[in-house]
């Protein structure tokens, strides 16, 4: 493995309103690593997405890449090097076109337009929208827009990819090439989602969260197949790990 | 409801009619927005009494509605939602100015031609600011501004407005299509509910203009669109400002309707 990419020290968060949401997380992601986090609705797992962004600074903690503490002064710096998928794609489209919504990061870091329509082009054809490239955002069905969203993200060739719940609305094969996508990403990814079969295909460590606290940190077989970590924290072992509904018998895994 | 989504589809209208690649279009942002500031100035620098003069004025909009392949209704539409206002202003000028004017050989109160004029004026500012950013788009006009150095904090404050504008709209819809969903048979929304209907609205509303805020600055924005258009003012952009500002002042100068009707009169005495 590299080196630590990112180390997340001691992060403590409470919205206003008391409402503690994050509490005493510490974990670090090497270089290269692709991570997963799970855990129920309301875990915590966008909030720590959003801190790790510098969307939300912790109350205590740190957030370090490349050994880099996150603050307001270096946030535009580090922020190229993070790209994140936001759970609402509509909350990420908002120029007038999906081509423009795609140009919106690289043009802002000052590339020429020749650069910027092959990263355009580029990031549209990965995830298969490239016939959509002149469409209005908000005339897109909720799967295209999720498409349009990350390929707004991949246009800025980020070294770390941040994802949440990329899955949710995608069709089956829509999911299955974001999947082929994200593995042939080599960079470091981390990943939060409820299609536990998809973190067993992209990720190969898994963070479990649970009221704001890691509960299990590690391989991610050993953590989608251990029934009672899983049941305890409101999730459930993928349907690729279960036994077989009709005969009972084991899986290979 | 259906009106509701139909303002939606208006609004990002002006937006889609920016995109399109019409002659107008094509004329330099700054060019199209001091044309247009120029033409608002001479609109409203006429005299309250004087309505022949600003009729050949109205020569402007059809121009770039012609030129610019823009559609006529939609854009006429989003005049009359302004229509009540301008109305309110004018309605009472005829109630208060009731001295007798001789046109041709028929006496009309003064307040109703102060009345039209105010009509008339209201009805070419609107349509040519609307024109504007049909033919450019609210991220060009921001780079126009920025152009003519007003502070990117104004143009910024603009941009976020016109943005939150849209996210409001479609806010109301997706909550008024929730509430018709679960209260079928009901015409609008029960007195009851405005308050906390509201309430929710300017949470939901403002919360979601942060999110995409916060998206932009995600990607790097730091106030000001970067448009990866060619920004360069050529010699046909300032011919094309060049030709209007010389009709505007000519207009403005002479009375034309006037002049012809004169000529006319003339031929036939
Ligand atoms: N803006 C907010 N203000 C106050 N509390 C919030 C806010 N956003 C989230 N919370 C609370 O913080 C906790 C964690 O929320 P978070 O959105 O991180 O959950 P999550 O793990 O992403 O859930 P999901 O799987 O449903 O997306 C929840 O209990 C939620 O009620
Ligand atoms: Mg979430």
């Amino acid at each position: 493995m590299g080196n630590n990419k990112l180390i997340i020290k001691k992060l403590h968060f409470t919205y206003p309103g008391e409402h503690i949401a994050i509490k005493d997380i510490s974990f670090v992601i090497s270089e290269g690593e692709s991570v997963g986090i799970i855990g129920a609705n309301g875990a915590g797992k966008s909030t720590l997405l959003m801190l790790i962004m510098g969307i939300l600074f912790p109350n205590t903690g740190e957030v370090l890449v490349d050994n880099r503490s996150i603050n307001k002064k270096n946030l535009s710096k580090i922020r190229q090097q993070l790209g994140m998928v936001f759970q609402n794609p509509d909350d990420q489209l908002f120029m007038t076109s999906v081509y423009e919504d795609v140009a919106f990061g690289p043009r802002n870091y000052g590339l020429d337009e020749v650069e910027v329509e092959n990263r355009v082009e580029k990031a549209l054809a990965m995830v298969g929208i490239s016939h959509l490239k002149d469409r209005s955002p908000f005339k897109l069905s909720g799967g295209e827009k999720r498409s349009a969203a990350i390929a707004s993200v991949l246009s800025m060739e980020p070294e770390v990819l941040i994802m949440d719940e990329p899955t949710s609305a995608l069709d089956p094969k829509s999911r299955r090439k974001l999947i082929q996508l994200l593995n042939r990403f080599k960079h470091t990814k981390i990943i939060t989602s409820h299609d536990l079969d998809m973190v067993l295909d992209t990720c190969k460590r898994t963070i479990v969260i649970k009221g704001g606290r890691i509960v299990a940190d590690g391989n991610t077989k050993e953590i989608l197949t251990n029934d009672e970590l899983l049941d305890n924290c409101g999730l459930e072992v993928p349907l690729s790990l279960q036994n077989c509904p009709v005969c009972g018998t084991k899986k290979e895994i | 409801m259906s009106t509701l989504k139909n303002s939606l589809y208006h609004l990002r209208l002006l937006d889609d009619l920016g995109k399109h690649n019409s002659f107008i279009h094509k004329v330099h942002p700054l060019i199209k927005l001091i044309t247009t500031v120029f033409y608002l100035a001479v609109v409203i620098s006429f005299e309250r009494y004087d309505v022949s003069g600003l009729l050949p004025l109205i020569f402007y909009p059809m121009f770039i509605f012609l030129l610019g392949e823009l559609p006529i209704t939609p854009i006429l539409k989003r005049l009359l939602i302004v229509a009540p206002l301008i109305i309110g202003i004018g309605i009472m000028n005829p109630l208060f100015d009731n001295s007798k004017v001789l046109i041709g050989n028929i006496y009309i109160s003064r307040g109703w031609i102060t009345f039209l004029s105010i009509l008339i004026k209201c009805g070419l500012t609107v349509t040519a600011s609307i024109l504007l950013v049909a033919t450019t788009g609210i991220n060009r006009i921001a780079e126009a501004l920025r152009m003519l150095k007003v502070p990117k904090i104004f143009v910024l404050q603009l941009l976020l407005t016109y943005r939150y504008f849209s996210v409001l709209i479609e806010e109301v819809s997706i909550m008024i299509r929730a509430y018709s969903l679960r209260a079928p048979g009901q015409k609008g929304i029960h007195r009851s509910v405005w308050g906390s209907f509201t309430g929710i609205l300017i949470i939901r509303t403002f919360d979601r203009a942060q999110r995409v805020y916060q998206s932009m600055n995600l990607r790097g924005f730091r106030g000001e669109y970067i448009n990866g258009y060619n920004s360069k003012i050529t010699f046909k952009d300032f011919l094309y400002l060049m030709m209007w500002c010389f009709f505007f002042t000519i207009v403005r100068i002479y009375n034309i309707p006037l002049i012809i009707d004169r000529i006319f009169t003339g031929v036939i005495n």
